[in-house]
């Protein structure tokens, strides 16, 4: 009821506005069950929202001129941030490698310096470079200032190891350093030979370590059969050593030359492949001297019995 | 009563799917409040320990995440009398507790006052062919229980099994696997108006919900106010309400009787605006905040500000003191406890072993009513709040939500009802064969 009454003339008293009803309609409670859906919201605050965004992106990136710009702003924006002052690499410094290896290791790289510093990959180089023989390991890095710094260790030549190719250097392990022309390049290293002699190359270190008194007469190691090594001396000596304890075997020749001299006799092969059994082969003419001790016929140079010749 | 044991069938398997989906709401329809509470079902039944409330009553797998009350519109009497205006009230109460719980409800369960219920106990007996009780024979000896005429137009609403006996063994909670040669049992149908309940129905379903369980308004708050013993050992539970009082009588923890005296709380606000001459919201207002039914000397000296928009000055500053409120009060609230008096009478009360009586509901909350009771009804009384349960906000938790949490119980574990036996196969072709032949019959 209004305080003060208007009792003016056309002024009808305005009735109160009329209650608010506080239910909900049927429409508000109908939609608010619905966005009480868990599927349903799910796809309104989730779908939907995802759904626009990837038909707007997808109807922008439809048109090929719009594409073909915004792969073009984003490559000028690389190029733009790779080719800052920052990133740029001057120069090679190359440690601990020979000039051969040097000049192999400038020819490598990919690109011409000054360049930037993500055109090359360090990782590929690296690879790369240790397809070269001559090199056991590289640390490739760039360092402050531009600089494209590669330690390089390179293979240390052990033993010469000739086949049915050539002769080729070795290291230690057996991996191939360099090839060379003859023996007389390298007369320093040991050689040995045979096939598969670069598979134990350390043995065959070993031997020649352990022939120390004979080593002047030696004039190298031969594989035989992928097992076992025959050492070669001069004058057509054999030592066939056995495939397992072989330097074990070669310390007790060197034992018996010293004690009885016997590499300094006429003896063609000594033949330690049994161990406790040691056979001597003697030299065509020590056998001829006991044949004619004996009356026998004599041998010729390819060991046969000569034929007898009235003489 | 088959096509009644169907439904309440359907709604059971109702209940049970939304018990698997976790949420279901609770919906108590009074004359002078609408409550919705949105139950989320763990699951788990693990015992959260959360300020005093105990796994008493099975309470523990369930917890309330969204409460609403709103006032009750177009109810009257604990009947809808106004469709429209009921269904916009109970969307506006489960739109508040959606929103409050940010998840759907679906599935309601819900209770109504009214409806003119009457409780019928019923006895049945079967002889036991194998000597043996089984789930069938349980069934039957339920279906063979002899149905009373409940009436045109009643439904049965409860029909709960209260007591078992094999051959002289009485007092059987669960009968089966006993060894004997006849079985009896002795079951409680609450029966109300069916028209009523077709009301409620609709406007459940108007509001896009599926009804999920119905129960008894009075039974629900007898099940939330109750302790434990008290319904073991026998109690009645009067529920005060708007539009009517309830009361059930419990013991062995079963509803053994129910009823309804149609004098509400509603009527004694009718009574303070006729006798003192102001709008019905003043009385209301008077009613719940200086109401009383003992009057002292010190009453008649304050004065209370009626108050009031009709424009006249004399009216509007009149004051009234709280003697003239409680003078008018008293009489009508003595007039429910009389007729209350007069339904525990034809209940047999007094033959029961144990005389405790619970007030709770709305009305409850009269100060100086359990004194008052205490002279008409009998010296155990109390006033009975509901169970804690969990997630239930403070001011919820006030006697006039009893039913409300009452249903929750009731949604959580309700009692063995007859509708939750399969029916003997037996009873089948018979019913259907004399539909056939009533609509061959009819059509030819």
């Amino acid at each position: 009821m209004p305080v003060v009454i208007d009792h003016r003339p056309n002024r009808t008293p305005t009735a109160p506005p009329p209650r608010r009803d506080p239910a909900p309609s049927r429409l508000t409670y109908r939609l608010q069950r619905m966005w009480l859906t868990p599927l349903y919201r799910r796809v309104v605050r989730v779908g939907l929202p995802a759904f626009v965004l990837a038909m707007v992106a997808g109807l922008w990136m439809a048109d090929e001129d719009r594409r073909v710009r915004l792969t073009d702003a984003i490559a000028s924006v690389v190029t733009q941030i790779q080719s800052r002052e920052e990133f740029q690499v001057r120069m090679m410094t190359i440690e601990g490698a020979s000039p051969v290896v040097d000049r192999a290791l400038r020819a490598m790289l990919p690109v011409d310096l000054p360049a930037s510093s993500f055109e090359i990959d360090l990782p590929a180089l690296r690879l790369q470079v240790m397809q070269l023989d001559a090199v056991e390991s590289i640390d490739l890095r760039i360092r402050p200032g531009g600089i494209l710094s590669a330690v390089v260790k390179e293979r240390e030549p052990a033993i010469l190891w000739r086949h049915a190719r050539g002769i080729e250097i070795l290291d230690k392990g057996g991996h191939r350093v360099a090839s060379v022309t003859s023996r007389e390049v390298r007369p320093d290293l040991p050689l040995i030979s045979g096939e598969g002699a670069d598979l134990a190359t350390a043995e065959a270190l070993a031997l020649f370590d352990a022939a120390g008194p004979i080593l002047p007469r030696v004039r190298g190691l031969v594989r035989r059969g992928e097992r076992r090594w025959d050492l070669v001396l001069d004058h057509d000596q054999r030592i066939l050593l056995p495939a397992t304890g072989a330097v074990t075997a070669l310390e007790a020749a060197i034992a018996l030359d010293r004690a009885e001299d016997m590499l300094g006799r006429d003896i063609a092969v000594v033949d330690l492949r049994h161990p406790s059994r040691p056979v001597l082969r003697l030299g065509v003419d020590a056998r001829n001297t006991i044949r004619q001790a004996r009356g026998l016929p004599l041998l010729g140079p390819d060991g046969r019995v000569l034929p007898e010749t009235e003489s | 009563m088959a096509d009644l044991y169907q439904t309440q069938r359907a709604m059971r398997n109702m209940r049970r799917a939304a018990l698997q989906r976790g949420v279901i709401g609770i919906l108590d329809i009074g004359t002078s409040k609408i409550a919705c509470l949105v139950l989320r079902f763990d699951g788990t039944g693990t015992f959260r320990e959360t300020d005093g409330i105990g796994p008493m009553a099975g309470q523990v797998n369930f917890r309330v995440i969204g409460a609403a009350s709103t006032r009750s519109r177009g109810m009257r009497r604990g009947e809808i009398e106004t469709m429209a205006e009921t269904e916009r009230a109970i969307r506006t109460v489960v739109a508040t507790a959606q929103k409050l719980a940010g998840v759907r409800v679906d599935h309601v369960i819900a209770c109504l006052s009214g409806g003119r219920p009457s409780s019928y106990g019923l006895a049945g007996e079967i002889s036991l062919p194998s000597g043996k009780v089984g789930d069938h024979e349980v069934a039957s000896v339920l279906a063979a229980c002899e149905t009373p005429d409940f009436g045109r137009g009643r439904e049965v609403l409860h029909a709960q099994p209260v007591n078992f006996a094999v051959d002289n063994r009485s007092g059987l909670a669960d009968p089966r696997d006993h060894v004997g040669n006849k079985l009896f049992c002795d079951m409680h149908v609450l029966t109300v108006d069916g028209d009523m309940i077709g009301n409620l129905v609709h406007c459940i379903r108007r509001c896009d919900l599926e009804l999920a369980g119905i129960a008894s308004a009075p039974y629900a708050s007898g099940r939330a106010s109750l302790v434990e013993d008290e319904q073991e050992l026998g109690a009645a539970c009067i529920d005060f309400g708007g539009g009517g009082t309830g009361v059930t009588i419990f013991i062995r923890k079963h509803m053994i009787f129910s009823d309804h005296v149609p004098i509400g709380g509603n009527l004694i606000t009718q009574d303070i605006a006729q006798g003192l001459r102001v709008p019905l919201p003043v009385a209301e207002r008077l009613k719940t905040l200086n109401g009383g039914v003992e009057a002292t000397g010190r009453d008649d000296r304050e004065m209370i500000d009626v108050g009031g928009e009709t424009g006249d000055w004399e009216t509007d500053r009149r004051q009234v003191s709280r003697a003239d409120v409680i003078g008018i009060m008293r009489p009508r609230v003595e007039e429910i406890l009389e007729n209350v008096r007069e339904v525990l009478d034809a209940a047999g009360f007094d033959y029961m072993p144990s005389q405790q009586i619970v007030l709770t509901g709305g009305g409850s909350q009269i100060p100086g009513l359990d004194g008052l009771a205490t002279r008409i009804l009998g010296p155990n009384i109390r006033c009975g709040r509901p169970l804690r349960i969990d997630g239930l906000a403070h001011q919820l938790t006030d006697p006039s939500f009893s039913s409300a949490v009452g249903l929750a119980l009731f949604a959580a574990h309700p009692q063995d009802e007859w509708w939750d036996f399969e029916m003997p196969s037996d009873r089948y072709p018979a019913r259907s064969l004399r539909r056939a032949y009533r609509w061959f019959r009819n059509n030819w």
